[in-house]
């Protein structure tokens, strides 16, 4: 090419040079490519890890201080008191215990359908686009196949096709993240693409490097952040899937998800009866949880389209100039 | 012709006419954690029909000039001192960095307008080029009818060399040259008295880039309307300019006339951009100027004069070379 | 020491887009040699075919006919995975070039690995710093231990060269390698890689549109107008006296300051649509040649 025309989006392959090019700026030597790729502290990155902290520690540590979810009581549907301080069911079961155990579940689907859904679109989408040719127009052509279909009824169809006995935690997660991953696959694939074309790519070609080497060197740590993206987004998916799948009955059995707390509340009528301990507490888990992935998952976005950051910094250097300004003898043009 | 007291003070260049625009001491600064000033104290008078050349590499701060001159800048730069003055064709004086919001929006366009860098890629891919055109005329000149736009759009697009058909496409249907055509009729659809053109022709093919130069050099011969031509690309500046301001780090470091910096270059930077091109005709080998040819030495710092790496002297030809590259 | 044998070399692509594909000729029959210690130069606009070329011979695509024949001096062909040692490639884009992620003496150690010309860490450090001074990179050892980001692009540039040389290549293809370099530091670049072809005998195809730098730095020009060769020869005779409309229109569009203040105006409303590109003038045979007659072998090979 004679000039190279200015490009006019972003693509994941010029974050990296974009984002250290403004740290050697900022600060002369820049830091190793691997701290870049992290993202800056603000308030919103650390509303949301504290969120996703709180409710892991929850999940992971609360079922063992809040006794057994399942002791039935014969006290009946109570409100919040000193004992039961989330109250209880209408068959006396501590709500908070439920609660605990009930959060260790519904994490456990998201981590579970997270990792399975990424590997899968990675595999379609990474592999299909470096490859390139029939492989990727083959893989393209299978995953926009599965993207059209509907998600929800087909997990529906699923579940309902699987026997209740063997509709475990691990037949649920597998059925979700077979459904989902479809979405992503096609983002990886169109980032892959970009970075592919890059000369640093090309030149590891002609250098002689082996194609997995340039795929796991070259091409794997670019795409780290749209990968983390996306796992997140797979969790939330994943967790606000399940929750609908319980709530339709159609979840796993024999285990205790945020969803099937809120099919049990449901079933033992707690809205109607004004119960709001009981079917209030899971969902604002949930809805907690998905805040604190979003917040997350809106950093990530900086790293992955650096300009985003200089929204953000501009505004602060504006704030601080016009500060400055005002303390200064004369105007500001 | 220019004078100056000493070889590195840049001349005041002033030419007879009296000025369109002045630009006086101007300043503009980074406002980031480390502050960076990235004009410093430029001063320019642009005298009416000039093609004032504006040459420097990356980072030398041209075009920051340019968008302060127009007052496009945005935060963190701001303009901390100095004057621009526009002399408009009736005699009035209009101090741009005292415009209000209104005042700036019925001026720009109307006596100043800019074609940008980049700018095939200004134009809005989902409109018409005519309807493009006709929005500027329909903003600044409401009293036409649409009849009357569709006639003038018609007019500029043709002027500067592209068929009146072409009114009805969409960008993407134009060539490269071509979009770069209707950037600059758009620029020229309300008669400014001053143009500023930031590098509008670096992207395109060599030929294209000829074309576009003529069209530019033809509308100011018929038009009259001063020119701030920037670019790199100093032979291109020779060869159209009447006067040229070479930018090294935010200072106008020589400012004089083509000719004078051709034959005559003061600074030892205006001699190392001069060095940078080998000559297409004359002896293969030879620079326009005898090249200080250095190899890895810092390659913006230029006030000393960098001593040439024995290894980089090209092999073919002789080149008369001197520590000072001064050699005609 | 090797050379380059290109013969009839051709690229079709397919253009549109489901049913509606068209075939789309980028490079059409274009021979030359690339022989050791000479530069050939392919000058063309943007479309011309010549990064399809550059691309071609360093295995980044695959011809769609025509033949790439790599040959030792004793005459046993190149191919294989010994391709690779023998033909590198400097790209036209330092910022893209390399990736951000690795420090230099990884871009330049891994071919140095890869083609096993050291072994060890220490032997292959030292190599490294070796080549990095030999691209004028000083200190060598500091310069090793920093990121793309830390360097300028002339600074990248000169390691994209010390990465292409490491594995010891003969032939060097140089795409457009300092034309998104700032003007002051060009010829720099450009004189290094003189240096470097006569201190190692390289065979160097030199891609560029600019005429002026083609003509200081190369041996032969060949002129690419719409994927053929509409013009070959000599440098100074190619430039100074063309014979094919193309070649006079890149001509006189090249700034040149000897025709200060004086724009040309007139001259060189070449109408496009007319330009032939199925003759070819040949300034070795001194005549035209046709599309369709075999390949200008005789007289390539100047002395």
């Amino acid at each position: 090419m004679t000039n190279v025309a200015p490009s006019t989006g972003p693509t994941i392959g010029d974050s990296p040079d974009q984002l250290a090019a403004e740290d050697v700026a900022a600060r002369g030597r820049p830091r190793s490519a691997w701290r870049l790729m992290l993202p800056t502290m603000t308030p919103w990155l650390a509303t949301g890890l504290g969120l996703i902290g709180l409710i892991c520690l929850f999940g992971l540590v609360g079922p063992w201080f809040t006794g057994d979810p399942a002791a039935i009581r014969d006290i009946g549907l109570t409100g919040p008191s000193a004992q039961h301080l989330l109250g209880t069911t209408q068959t006396g079961q501590d709500v908070l215990a439920q609660l605990a155990t009930a959060t260790r579940g519904s994490l456990q689907i998201g981590l579970l359908v997270g990792v399975l859904a990424t590997l899968l679109s990675a595999f379609f989408g990474i592999l299909g686009a470096y490859v390139g040719g029939i492989t990727d127009e083959a893989f393209s052509l299978f995953s926009n196949v599965v993207l059209v279909i509907p998600g929800l009824p087909l997990v529906i169809v699923i579940s309902g096709f699987v026997p209740r006995e063997q509709r475990g935690l691990w037949t649920i997660g597998v059925v979700l993240a077979v459904t989902g991953w479809a979405a992503s696959s096609r983002v990886l694939r169109a980032q892959t693409l970009s970075i592919r074309n890059r000369d640093y790519v090309a030149a590891a070609r002609v250098a002689g490097e082996k194609p997995w080497r340039v795929i796991g060197v070259e091409i794997l740590p670019n795409l780290l952040p749209v990968l983390a993206s996306q796992f997140v987004f797979a969790v939330i998916a994943a967790i606000l899937a399940e929750a609908g799948l319980s709530f339709l009955g159609l979840g796993a059995s024999n285990s205790s998800t945020l969803g099937t707390m809120l099919f049990y509340a449901q079933n033992g009528f707690a809205l109607p009866l004004g119960a709001w301990w009981w079917f209030g507490p899971p969902g604002l888990v949930i809805a907690l949880f998905g805040t604190g992935l979003s917040l997350v998952n809106f950093s990530i976005d900086e790293i992955i389209n650096p300009k985003l950051k200089n929204v953000r910094l501009h505004r602060k250097r504006a704030r601080l100039a016009a500060r400055r300004a005002r303390t200064e003898t004369g105007a500001t043009r | 012709m220019s004078t100056t007291t000493t070889p590195l003070r840049p001349s005041t260049g002033r030419s007879p006419r009296p000025a369109v625009l002045t630009i006086d001491d101007l300043t503009v600064v980074y406002e980031v954690e480390d502050p960076v000033t990235a004009v410093k104290a430029a001063s320019l008078t642009l005298a009416p029909g000039e093609i004032l050349g504006l040459a420097g590499e990356s980072g030398c701060g041209k075009t920051t000039l340019a968008y302060a001159v127009n007052r496009l800048h945005k935060p963190p730069a701001r303009i901390t001192t100095g004057s621009v003055t526009f002399h408009d064709r009736d005699g009035s004086d209009v101090d741009l960095l005292a415009l209000d919001d209104e005042g700036l929006r019925a001026f720009r366009w109307d006596k100043l307008s800019m074609v940008f860098q980049g700018a095939m890629n200004a134009l809005n891919p989902v409109t018409r080029v005519r309807d493009q055109l006709e929005d500027v005329l329909a903003q600044h000149r409401p009293q036409l009818s649409k009849k009357q736009r569709r006639e003038r759009a018609g007019d500029v697009l043709e002027r500067v060399g592209v068929d009146r058909v072409r009114l009805a496409s969409y960008p993407h249907e134009l060539s490269g040259g071509m979009r770069q055509r209707v950037m600059i009729a758009m620029a020229m659809l309300l008669e400014p008295q001053v143009m500023i053109m930031d590098e509008p022709t670096t992207a395109l093919d060599v030929v294209v880039q000829r074309d576009i130069l003529r069209e530019i050099v033809r509308l100011r011969d018929e038009l009259d309307f001063a020119v701030v031509f920037i670019t790199h690309d100093l032979p291109l500046l020779l060869e159209i300019s009447d006067r040229i301001a070479v930018m090294l780090r935010g200072e106008i470091v020589e400012l004089a006339t083509s000719d004078d910096i051709y034959r005559d270059p003061q600074h030892p930077y205006t001699r190392r951009l001069l060095g940078s091109f080998p000559s297409l005709s004359g002896d293969r080998g030879a620079f326009i100027r005898t090249g200080v040819d250095e190899g890895s030495s810092p390659e913006t710092d230029t006030r000393t004069v960098v001593l040439p790496d024995p290894d980089d002297l090209p092999g073919r030809g002789d080149l008369p070379t001197t520590a000072r590259g001064d050699a005609r | 020491m090797t050379s380059v044998e290109i013969t009839d070399l051709t690229k079709d692509f397919s253009v549109g887009t489901g049913l509606a594909r068209k075939p789309f000729r980028a490079v059409d029959r274009v021979s030359f040699d690339l022989l050791p210690g000479r530069t050939v130069a392919l000058v063309g606009e943007s479309g011309s075919g010549k990064s399809t070329i550059a691309r071609m011979l360093a295995k980044l695509e695959k011809p769609t006919s025509g033949r790439i024949d790599v040959r030792l001096d004793d005459g046993t062909p190149v191919v294989g995975s010994v391709y690779r040692r023998h033909v590198q490639m400097v790209f036209q884009d330092p910022f893209a070039s390399l990736n951000p992620f690795h420090s230099i003496e990884h871009h330049v150690a891994r071919p140095l690995l890869l083609h096993r010309r050291t072994r060890g860490a220490a032997e292959t450090r030292e190599r490294v710093l070796d080549m990095l001074e030999r691209v004028n990179l000083r200190p060598a050892a500091d310069v090793a231990a920093r990121r793309p980001h830390e360097l300028s692009g002339g600074q990248r540039q000169r390691v994209a060269i010390a990465r292409a040389l490491a594995p010891g290549a003969q032939v060097l293809i140089a795409d457009e390698p300092v034309s998104m370099l700032d003007v002051s530091i060009r010829l720099g670049v450009l004189n290094l890689l003189g240096r470097l072809q006569r201190e190692d005998q390289l065979a160097v195809l030199y891609i560029t549109h600019d005429l002026a730098t083609a003509r200081h730095f190369s041996d032969e020009i060949l002129v690419l107008y719409k994927g053929r060769v509409v013009e070959r020869g000599p440098a100074d005779a190619v430039i100074l006296d063309p014979h094919h409309e193309y070649t006079k229109l890149l001509a006189l569009a090249a700034p040149d300051p000897e025709r200060v203040g004086k724009v040309v105006s007139g001259e060189g409303a070449v109408d496009r649509a007319a330009l032939d590109n199925t003759v070819c003038w040949d300034h070795h045979r001194g005549e035209w040649v046709h599309a369709e007659d075999a390949p200008a072998r005789a007289g390539r090979r100047t002395a």
